[in-house]
Order: structure tokens, then C-alpha cells, then sequence
């Protein structure tokens, strides 16, 4: 009987189909049209744009009238050394990053979550989100007043109250891999830590009665109940950042180190070089390989990770 | 009988939580982390309050000594400048928000919908740009050569309208959210789409149109990056591009022959409060955001819960 008020497979021409689904759903077009088109504009036709990597831009002849010159500007990023000091950079940054962003919030979550007192819980909370709300701008001015070389709290009043000689903050590379960390997690913590501690609330109260009753400490119950029960979570937030681990976040290494040259070996990751080369130095060959290739290895990131996740739980895969 | 049972469930949640100490040490914690999120915007607003003078000679303190406005005043006389930074910001805020809110919902509608057959490719279409990119430089070339919207509004608002992301969570949300059946009477009843959509699809979702609105409207106010891309002229400055100029040179402030009178009448640059007068615009800048985000983090925190990626 189903397969009878399936209509019979249809020989029936090509275009006919198109003319029915353009009469049946063209509302549905119209409505997608404004979407369709700035995805046009933002993604797919800048897309087309990777072929700038391959040729030698002059402006008088256009991206397509100039001529190709195959790998030469890839040869020229990958012979510098910025190139391995950007990659780097960037991944090592980052891979930092998302272990932070895990270890923290997810503690943080737990504590929370014991808090008797919830009107306390909310108060913390609410005050760990605003660094998420304040603009990579703002902080770097947070930053500086802390830092600034003659008037920052750091060398005017802490160092000086502890007898310490002042410290010249934005030229002092050996620095900031620990500054960059620590503000990239204050940042994000309360982010992080709302989305873990949603998860931990969803999860069932009557398995931690139960497991009382068997007789199960705390800590033993975060591990055996807690944890593994929002893995899920974990797993998907941890995936988007592998994602993203060949994108920097722009703002933070550009605003935070006040584009001080004195910290380049430490602060600069793909992202800032390919503004710089191409916006301030003007290298459009250069710096669209380096999009390129950031683009290309990011994509790869993301199939293997979801892969690799794939292969242990399917569930828990992206896609 | 009764009695034994809710005597031992209660004596089990009693066990089940932390002893004494370790919860004060969780208080303790948290409310030393919960400082540590406050003093540093304490730093900046007490140096917006304290005398240039003993800036100068002290650094910046936590408390202002020789508490005084100058700096504010300062800015009073400047008020034209900020007034319009905050009218270019509010603008693009406002215009993006809704134009964002608009296209997101009208692409991720007919996509949630099961029996619409280009549903799987348009959800991919939009899925694929979270995965790829072409960069920064063929996009500053579509926007600058192709489309030609340096130094405009647009090019503050259109990059941040569509948002892959959104769509996706906003397609879940309609398929779990709305019921098919619904629709589809709807539909017998001789609705058309668009009649469909609006009279039934956006008053059930208001929760997640509240959530994409309040996240577009902090990626809009807190935007610089674009600024930094495409606006070259003094115009169209936002509140946030105008503290990032501010931060390269302090003397931007002055660029405007209101405040380069004041700053004579102070005595030359010398003796024009730098340090508090920026600091005092840090604070002006982002007072609006401190203010109100306590009110909306709580749409905030529901709109993470609102829906998965998954699809």
C-alpha cells in the first residue's frame, strides 16, 4: 500500500522537476535570498579568491588579467623564518588555550555547582561573565594599567612594594606566553564555565542518590557520574576549538601586546602576520598564501578531529 | 514507615554534601576570582578620577588620589566627538541586530522544514563557510574593489549579518521546537509560507530570536576589527574604534579643534591630562555594557542551552 502513494519514478524532463519545485517552494527562495546572497559576498566568492595565491597581483590588470606564477609565492613564506615562528605561535597558543579552557571552567563548574548557597552561585557567575562581554580594545587598556612601563600598578606600586626592580612589560618577550594564557582563560571563563555547568545541572539528581547510598565520596562521584556524563559536551566544545586551532584570536594578539615589535617572536601567530603583510607592508602574494595555507590546514583539522571522534563514539562527532 | 524512609532520604542528602571546610574554601575562592574579574576595570575607573598630577608621579592606583573630575571635565568639552561614536555604534548596532535577526530566521526556516528537497544542500551551503574560508585578503578585495564600501555604515553591518552558526542553531530550533502538524494544518487551511512563518513560526521562537539578537548586538557593539579593515577616514568612528585610535595616539582625542582649544588653554599638550582623560574615555566607552549585561546574561546564559550545532 506505501509504495503505491509513492509516485512512480518520474522519466519525466529535468526541467519539469525545477519548474514544480520552483512553483511549489519559490517562497521559500525569496525568503533565503538575502542569506544566500551575503554568503555569496563573505564566504563563497572570496573562496574563488584563493587563486590570488598563485599569481602575481597588479592592480592594472586585475586578479585575472595577472599572470600566474604557480608555488613561487608559497616558496617565499615558507623560506622566511616568520613562517615557522607564526605556525608556531599559533599552535602552541592555542593547544595551550583549549587545555585551559577545559581544566578551568570544568573545575570552576564543579565548585559552582556545590555551592549551597544559590543566590552566592549566581552572584560569581554573573561576575565571571563580564570579561566576556568587554572588547579586546578595553582589555588591552586593562592590561596596560597594569603594565605600562612608569605608571602601571605592576612597576608603580606592586614590584616597587616588594622591592623588586620594574619591569619593562611590552619589551619583555619572556613574559608573555604566561600574560596571553592567563587572559585568554579570564576571558573565556565564564563563558565556558555557564556552558559545563549547564551540562552538570541537566544531569539526573537520582544518580547521585543512588550512588550516596552505595556509599560513593564526592570526588568519587565526579569522576564516575559527572564527568563521563557530560563527555558529550566537552567533547563538542573541544572539537570546535581543534577547528579553530589554526585561527588565532585576532584581537588578543594584536590589541593586547600594543603591536610592541620588541614581542613579534611571541606574539605573532598567522593571523596578525597576514594583517600585517598585507595592510600595513602591502604584500598581497604573501600574505593570501598564508590565508591560504591556514585555510586549507584548519579544514584538514577539523575532518581528522571529527574522525578520530568519530571513531570512538559517533554520538559525540560534529558531523 | 512513612517516617523511615523520608528520615533516610534526608540523612542521605545531608551526606551527599561537601563538609564544612571545603565549602568555605569554595567560598573563599570564588570570591577572591570574583575580585579578580572586578579590580582591573576598578584601576581604570579610579585613575579616570584622580588627578593628573599625582598620576604622574604615583602610577596608577586602586584608590584616586586627590579624587577629582578634570578628566571628565575635559571630555564634557569634547562631548561632540563621543556623542557621535556613540551614535555611529548605536546605529550599526541596531541596524545589524535587526538585519541579522531578519535574514538568519528567513534562511534557517525553510531549511528546518522536512519536506522542502533543497533543505539538505542549503544547510550544507551555509555549514561549509564555518569550515572554510578564503582569507582575509580576497574578502578585503570583494569589499573594498568589488562592492566599493570603504569608509561606509555598510561595511561595519553586512560582514556580521548572515552567521553560520545561528542558522544552525536556529534551524534546530525550529524543527524541535515547532510542530510539524501545525504547520502543515496551517497549510490546508490555505496559509502561504511567508504567512505561515510569520503568523506561527516567530511568535513560538521568540526565545531563540531573543538569543541571536542579544549575541549579534554585543558582536556589534564590541566590533573594532572592521573598523581597523575598512574605515581610513575620520567619519564613521565607533565608540570601540575611536578607543583603539585613542590607544595609539592619545592625541586623537585632540584631532578636533574644540578640544585642541581646551588643551591650549591648559597649557599645551604638557600639561593636557593625558592618562586620566583616556582612561576616563575607557570608562565612558564601556560603562553601557557594565551596566547592562548583569540584566541580560541571564537570555545569555539560556541561548547557549537553546539548541545544539548538531546536524
Amino acid at each position: 500500500m506505501k509504495v503505491m502513494l509513492v509516485p512512480p519514478k518520474q522519466k519525466a524532463v529535468f526541467t519539469y522537476s525545477i519548474v514544480r519545485n520552483l512553483r511549489t517552494f519559490w517562497m521559500f527562495y525569496v525568503m533565503m535570498l538575502p542569506g544566500i546572497v551575503l554568503l555569496l559576498i563573505n564566504n563563497y566568492i572570496p573562496m574563488s579568491g584563493i587563486i590570488i595565491a598563485f599569481k602575481t597581483i597588479n592592480y592594472q590588470e586585475g586578479i585575472l588579467g595577472s599572470p600566474w606564477t604557480g608555488l613561487k609565492n608559497f616558496e617565499y613564506l615558507f623560506a622566511s623564518k616568520d613562517s615557522y615562528i607564526i605556525i608556531r605561535n599559533t599552535l602552541l597558543y592555542n593547544s595551550l588555550f583549549i587545555v585551559l579552557n577545559i581544566v578551568f571552567p570544568l573545575a570552576f563548574a564543579l565548585m559552582l555547582n556545590e555551592m549551597k548557597n544559590r543566590f552566592l552561585s549566581k552572584l560569581h557567575q554573573t561576575i565571571m561573565f563580564l570579561p566576556y562581554f568587554l572588547s579586546m580594545i578595553v582589555i588591552s587598556y586593562l592590561v596596560y594599567g597594569f603594565m605600562s612601563d612608569e605608571r602601571g600598578y605592576f612597576n608603580g606600586t606592586l614590584l616597587p612594594a616588594l622591592g623588586l626592580e620594574p619591569v619593562r612589560w611590552y619589551f619583555t618577550k619572556e613574559v608573555w606566553p604566561i600574560i596571553l594564557p592567563i587572559i585568554n582563560t579570564w576571558k573565556n571563563m565564564g563563558y565556558y564555565t555557564v556552558v559545563y555547568m549547564a551540562a552538570i545541572i541537566g544531569i539526573d539528581e537520582e544518580f547521585y542518590e543512588a550512588a550516596t547510598i552505595d556509599g560513593a565520596n564526592k570526588w568519587q562521584q565526579m569522576k564516575k557520574i559527572t564527568i563521563p556524563l557530560i563527555m558529550p559536551v566537552i567533547t563538542i566544545m573541544t572539537l570546535l576549538q581543534i577547528g579553530r586551532i589554526f585561527n588565532a584570536d585576532f584581537g588578543l594578539f594584536f590589541q593586547v601586546p600594543r603591536e610592541s615589535g620588541a614581542l613579534f617572536p611571541v606574539t605573532n601567530v598567522i593571523d596578525t602576520y597576514v594583517y600585517r603583510t598585507f595592510l600595513t607592508v602591502g604584500d598581497i602574494g604573501l600574505s593570501s598564501a598564508a590565508g591560504l595555507f591556514q585555510s586549507v590546514v584548519g579544514f584538514v583539522l577539523v575532518f581528522i578531529s571529527n574522525w578520530v571522534v568519530r571513531r570512538f563514539n559517533r554520538e559525540n562527532a560534529l558531523f | 514507615m512513612a517516617n523511615i524512609m523520608s528520615k533516610s532520604v534526608s540523612g542521605s542528602q545531608s551526606k551527599n554534601q561537601l563538609s564544612g571546610r571545603a565549602s568555605a574554601l569554595i567560598n573563599i575562592f570564588f570570591v577572591i576570582y570574583s575580585a579578580l574579574c572586578i579590580l582591573p576595570l576598578l584601576l581604570i575607573v579610579s585613575v579616570s578620577f584622580s588627578d593628573e598630577q599625582s598620576v604622574m608621579t604615583h602610577g596608577y592606583r586602586f584608590l584616586p588620589e586627590n579624587f577629582n573630575l578634570a578628566a571628565y571635565r575635559f571630555l564634557i568639552k569634547d562631548i561632540d566627538q563621543i556623542v557621535h561614536s556613540y551614535g555611529i555604534s548605536i546605529t550599526v548596532t541596531v541596524i545589524g541586530t535587526i538585519l541579522s535577526v531578519i535574514v538568519i530566521a528567513m534562511y534557517a526556516y525553510p531549511i528546518s522544514r522536512s519536506h522542502f528537497p533543497q533543505a539538505k544542500f542549503f544547510t550544507f551551503f551555509v555549514f561549509l563557510t564555518m569550515l572554510i574560508s578564503g582569507g582575509l585578503v580576497p574578502w578585503y578585495l570583494v569589499y573594498v574593489q568589488m562592492l566599493d564600501l570603504r569608509n561606509t555604515l555598510w561595511s561595519l553591518i553586512m560582514p556580521l549579518i548572515m552567521s553560520a552558526f545561528w542558522v544552525l542553531i536556529m534551524r534546530t530550533f525550529f524543527k524541535e521546537t515547532v510542530p510539524e502538524a501545525v504547520l502543515e494544518s496551517a497549510k490546508i487551511d490555505g496559509a502561504g509560507e511567508l504567512r505561515i512563518f510569520i503568523r506561527i513560526v516567530l511568535p513560538l521562537s521568540l526565545p531563540v530570536l531573543a538569543t541571536v539578537a542579544l549575541f549579534q548586538t554585543l558582536t556589534y557593539w564590541n566590533d573594532w576589527f572592521l573598523s581597523l579593515v575598512f574605515i581610513s577616514d575620520n567619519h564613521n568612528i565607533s565608540v570601540q574604534y575611536f578607543l583603539y585610535k585613542m590607544m595609539v595616539n592619545i592625541q586623537y582625542l585632540s584631532s578636533n579643534p574644540n578640544a585642541m582649544a581646551e588643551i591650549t588653554r591648559a597649557g599645551g599638550m604638557v600639561n593636557f591630562p593625558s592618562e586620566t582623560v583616556r582612561m576616563a574615555m575607557v570608562v565612558v566607552g564601556v560603562g553601557p555594557i557594565v551596566f547592562a549585561y548583569p540584566f541580560f546574561q541571564k537570555y545569555f546564559i539560556k541561548g547557549l542551552t537553546v539548541g545544539s550545532v548538531k546536524g
